[in-house]
């Protein structure tokens, strides 16, 4: 119970901090994008702020030796960069560049604004699955 | 530049920090939004599904409440078909899980550790929506 608490409010952190952030406009995303042209540097603040308060917040976390409600902090294993995180990457980018929307800002969308949003997260669900098959067989 | 908004995005950059923050805290997770949906429908594990769907849920709720105080006012876009957004989901869903997370994982959480594969992704995911703006905007002719 207690785990599922804890996800609930990082979930409603995290869902107030992508729409005050503005990312939940896929105008203002693809403006950010579009630095030949309408640049909008907004989102680089919400980069930043992101990095720089999650880069001092886990040097604290990591230094309790173990999460509060789980025996191990889960971090990635992999080390090595390989084809498939450039190629998978590059496809995100060109379906983020495409629609404007990443799945943070499409999920946070549902909550008051349901249909361009509604489509892209069943079809990025749809896209999930999609790999998963293709990679099992 | 167009409806700068350093402020604003700044302080929300900052809640997703905290997000973060929380989610390893308490539960030793990344808060990496396309993993954690992909574990919904992927993992076998009930506590698992249980935990990432809270975490949904959240953000849901947290997105609906802000603008239920500040309304968000976001202009139509004319040439946003269904089937381009499809498509775009499709390609957003399939990339994001073929290359390990999205611009929470990677970019915020991944940077953050200073993982040398988050960094290479992000750059990657960053070049690749800049070129694909570019493009559509030559196509589009904005």
């Amino acid at each position: 119970m207690n785990k599922i608490l804890s996800a609930l409010l990082a979930g409603i952190v995290f869902g107030v901090g992508i729409t005050l952030s503005g990312m939940v406009d896929p105008n203002k995303v693809i403006n950010f994008l579009d630095i030949t042209g309408h640049w909008d540097p907004s989102l680089m603040f919400v980069l930043g702020g992101g990095v720089i308060t999650t880069a001092i917040g886990y040097r604290f976390v990591f230094a309790q030796g173990k999460p509060l409600f789980e025996e191990d902090f889960h971090l990635p294993t992999l080390l090595k960069i390989d084809r498939k995180l450039l190629l998978g990457s590059v496809l995100f980018g060109v379906g983020w560049g495409l629609i404007g929307y990443c799945p943070g800002p499409a999920v946070a969308s549902v909550g008051f604004r349901p249909e361009e949003p509604l489509i892209v997260v069943v079809s990025m669900l749809a896209g999930i699955l999609l790999f998963k098959a293709t990679s099992k067989s | 530049m167009e409806n700068f908004t350093p402020y604003t995005s700044l302080a929300g950059g900052i809640l997703l920090g905290i997000s973060a923050c929380i989610l390893m805290y308490l539960n030793g997770r990344i808060a990496g939004i396309s993993g954690i949906v992909a574990g919904i429908l992927s993992n076998p594990s009930v506590t698992e599904k249980a935990w990432r769907a809270a975490f949904v849920l959240g953000i849901i709720g947290g997105a609906f409440t802000y603008a239920y105080f500040f309304p968000i006012n976001i202009e139509p876009r004319e040439h946003m078909t269904t089937a381009l957004l499809v498509i775009g989901g499709l390609v957003v869903g399939f990339g994001t899980a073929m290359g390990g997370g999205c611009t929470s994982g990677h970019g915020v959480c991944g940077i953050s550790r200073f993982s040398l594969r988050s960094i290479t992704a992000t750059a990657a995911f960053l070049i690749a929506g800049i070129i694909t703006v570019y493009i559509v905007n030559q196509v589009v002719g904005a």
